[in-house]
């Protein structure tokens, strides 16, 4: 397992919340690499974190673009770099993206981009909502979460649409790599980028990022969190490299989706049957991904 | 050595991007703008010209994706027309807001509904807000000579803004004339490689374009005006050079013809000038003292030339070739707002030929010559709506 | 005409300012000529912004118990704890009191404390 370097390229008196998840995300990214990386992000919570100007936070050129732009400018850079006769593997070009910007908003220009054969590392950090602009539904929410413009009303409650599978939707793109990684097993997170990063050819990564602030938990539930999505296979770390999933990472024993649930008060107002269903759904996912790395490892 | 060759206003645009050694074009083919990335696609595939070619898959993201290669230190181009111009709004005021200097080519086509692909200029008139210089081009060869020019204005270290360089939809898009391609060392010495201050840099590693809070946001937004202000001499500075080395001359801001001490000036932009040239040479052989300006540059606005030439003018007729909704077209609004309390004279603005609506000599000669009689009979109407079905009959006579 | 990109990076001494000091000194000029064209952000983040004010709980560290295994460093997500010889050490300049190295630290050795306690 790959030591996690010392060197931070994120420097301190970021604005992000306290306990946020993305913060940490973009610190392995960069850890990851390394220096000689420019990164794209759109609008979305980076946008901000970074500070005002003149502030910056991070030890590497940084363009910000517009909210649905993020593939087109990794696409633009990296096409400048090329013209300029300078290698991918000399210097990465990163798109940083949260779940709106690359599932929703950004899907196009993703979709783009890796179409393309941009050869570009692609990232999304998923808080699952728009919590920049304070926590309104994304694609990428989970059923039963409550948001605000998903709130639990007499009439209508929580969010009814199950969260979007980014992983497959990339992997459909015929691309050479996607990963899920999580900000609660950073050696293997770093691992899994800096293997990317040597793949040529667009790359795609799915950072599980919680938001204490929208998902109503405590700021120092954070990793904890990350590590139970991956303990009850609510969110499983797996690659699929060429077509060939691999789950690299698999729980000893899976914990009950309750267990996950109840630390967040965005799941708070959630029935049993309700959870039941949730538990449902993560087992026949799990079931899927299992099955599917048997049939293509085959 | 130069050489001439039998071109449309697309295959002069793709030519002027290849001469300026353009390193990265991002594009997305809409109609009547195809053919200017189909020429850039050949050309790349058969290793004439030495660009990155991106095939976005929006018009938003060609010119999200020139944004970015110009702020990594690339020279970058695009095209489009209509609705993909429209498409782009976003990112046309975020590439004028992040100074780079990307010069795109859009071929003027009506906006829908109803759907039509024909000759507008309202595609290109509803941007001019967003800090593009714009220039309006009268024929093919005027498309190629702008392109390289307009590399060179907006490149310059007190511009630093991007450009339009637009052309009539099929009267230039798909109309063939003859068209001068330069020698490539020739237009190199005139226009040298593209060497940002400040681009994405690993060595210098900066943050492009952050979050600018109210306290430095509007001193921000004063220095693009400061650089629209210095626009207009670097405009002619560069026509100027360009006349000298390659022997065309455009016109800069505005193209002057048969001007001087005229009583009436028409004012028109794009394909229609020249047609309207010849209507203007017929009137003065007639006994009228008629000129024409062809509002080539409309940003930046060239307001103190149009007071210079409108001195001793007593009608000024603008025609518009496209419709702001609300209240007439704007090259009207604009040429007013130059004038007012530096001129008292009559002006009337004319709608004409919106959606590719022919715009025969006769039309435009009865436009004319109701510019001229307003001089006895004092402004009959402020805006005038010219060959619609209810009026025909009194335009085509 | 100076302009002052870049000088901060190069002067980390500057740290030892204020943020009122520096951005008086080098940030916020009174011309506008005097910075690029467009928003280039060039001062690094940590002269500009203390989040330690933000702080309402305190992470107190009890370097007896400290097995300096770099779990809390590896967690931070402000990056303002870091194992020194004699143990972990707070930044109290930025850290924003989030108390995860408190929840991760497989020895208990950090505790959460009230913030009000320690101003």
């Amino acid at each position: 397992m790959a030591k996690i370097p010392e060197k931070e390229l994120m420097f301190q008196g970021t604005t992000a919340c306290p306990g946020c998840g993305a913060g940490n995300a973009m610190r392995y990214v960069l850890k990851a690499l390394g220096k000689n990386t420019i990164i794209n992000i759109p609008a979305c919570c980076w946008a901000v974190i970074p500070g005002v100007y003149p502030s910056r936070n991070l030890d590497i050129p940084l363009l910000y673009n517009a909210f649905e732009a993020t593939g087109a400018a990794s696409s633009g850079v990296r096409a400048a770099l090329n013209a300029k006769g300078i290698d991918p593997r000399e210097i990465t070009v990163a798109g940083f993206a949260g779940d709106g910007g690359t599932a929703d908003i950004g899907i196009q220009a993703l979709s783009g981009c890796v179409e393309r054969g941009t050869d570009t590392i692609q990232i999304m950090y998923d808080n699952e909502a728009y919590m920049n602009t304070g926590i309104q539904r994304s694609g990428e929410t989970p059923y039963g979460a409550w948001t605000t413009t998903t709130p639990v009303g007499s009439e209508k409650a929580w969010k009814k649409n199950p969260k979007k599978n980014m992983m497959e939707i990339m992997n459909a793109h015929g691309i050479p790599y996607t990963a899920t990684v999580s900000i609660a097993y950073p050696e293997i997170m770093i691992e899994k980028i800096q293997k990317a990063k040597d793949i040529p050819g667009p790359k795609f990564i799915h950072i599980y990022a919680p938001c204490p602030t929208g998902w109503r938990s405590d700021p120092s539930d954070t990793v904890k969190l990350a590590k139970l999505a991956f303990e009850t296979c609510v969110f499983p770390l797996y690659e699929i490299e060429n077509g060939v999933y691999n789950i690299y990472k698999k729980p000893k024993k899976k914990v009950p989706v309750r267990d996950y649930l109840k630390l967040q008060g965005r799941f708070r107002h959630l029935p049993t049957e309700e959870v039941e269903l949730i538990q449902e759904n993560v087992d026949r996912e799990w079931e899927l991904l299992q099955k599917k790395e048997k049939f293509t490892k085959e | 050595m130069s050489e001439m060759k039998i071109v449309s206003g697309n295959f002069a645009a793709a030519y002027g991007a290849k001469l300026s050694r353009v390193e990265v074009v991002a594009a997305y083919p809409i109609t009547p703008q195809t053919e200017v990335v189909e020429k850039i696609a050949e050309l790349v595939s058969n290793g004439e010209m030495d660009s990155e070619y991106v095939k976005v898959e929006s018009e938003h993201s060609a010119m999200a994706a020139c944004i970015a290669a110009s702020n990594a230190g690339a020279r970058a181009y695009t095209a489009s027309s209509a609705h993909g111009l429209a498409l782009m709004h976003e990112l046309l005021i975020w590439a004028s807001g992040a100074r780079l200097p990307v010069v795109m080519t859009n071929i003027n086509r009506a906006m829908g509904p109803p759907w039509s692909v024909w000759a507008d200029h309202h595609d290109t008139l509803a941007q001019k807000g967003t800090g593009q210089l714009q220039f309006f081009c009268e024929n093919n060869q005027e498309v190629l000579d702008s392109v390289i020019m307009a590399f060179k204005i907006c490149e310059d270290a007190d511009i630093m803004l991007p450009a339009m360089v637009v052309e009539d939809a099929f009267i230039l898009s798909h109309t063939k004339e003859p068209v001068e391609i330069y020698d490539q060392e020739l237009v190199d010495e005139f226009l040298p490689p593209y060497d940002p201050e400040y681009k994405l840099d690993v060595e210098r590693p900066f943050g492009f374009g952050s979050l600018g809070m109210p306290d430095w946001y509007m001193d921000f937004r004063y220095k693009i005006a400061e650089a629209f202000e210095k626009a207009p001499e670097k405009i002619e500075k560069v026509n100027k050079e360009f006349t000298e080395i390659f022997g065309n001359d455009n016109g800069g801001l505005i193209e002057e013809y048969k001007t001087d001490g005229v009583d009436v000036l028409i004012v028109t932009m794009g394909s229609i000038s020249s047609t309207s040239k010849d209507v203007i040479d017929e009137l003065r052989k007639e006994g009228h003292n008629v000129g024409l300006a062809r509002l080539r540059t409309f940003r930046p606005f060239p307001v103190e030339k149009f007071r210079e030439i409108t001195k001793g003018v007593n009608v000024v007729g603008v025609m518009d070739r496209s419709y702001t909704f609300g209240h007439g077209g704007d090259a009207a609004r604009e040429i007013k707002d130059a004038l007012y309390g530096h001129r008292d004279l009559i002006l009337k603005d004319y709608i004409v030929g919106l959606g590719g609506r022919d715009l025969t000599p006769k039309i435009l000669k009865n436009i004319m010559l109701d510019a001229i009689s307003l001089q006895d009979k004092g402004l009959d109407k402020e805006i005038e709506w010219v060959d619609l079905r209810i009026n025909q009959e009194r335009w085509r006579r | 005409m100076q302009r002052p990109l870049n000088r901060l990076t190069t002067k980390l001494e500057v740290r030892r300012l204020s943020k009122e000091e520096v951005y008086r000194i080098v940030i916020d000029p009174k011309d506008h000529r005097d910075v690029p064209l467009t928003l280039i952000t060039d001062c690094p983040s940590y002269l500009m912004t203390k989040t330690g004010s933000w702080r309402t709980l305190r992470p107190i560290v009890d370097n007896e118990k400290c097995i300096k295994c770099g779990i809390c460093w590896k967690f931070c997500p402000d990056v303002s704890i870091h194992v020194k010889e004699d143990g972990a050490e707070v930044d109290y300049d930025f850290c924003k009191g989030c108390g995860i190295c408190a929840k991760e630290c497989p020895v208990d050795a950090i505790v959460m404390e009230k913030e009000e306690d320690y101003v």
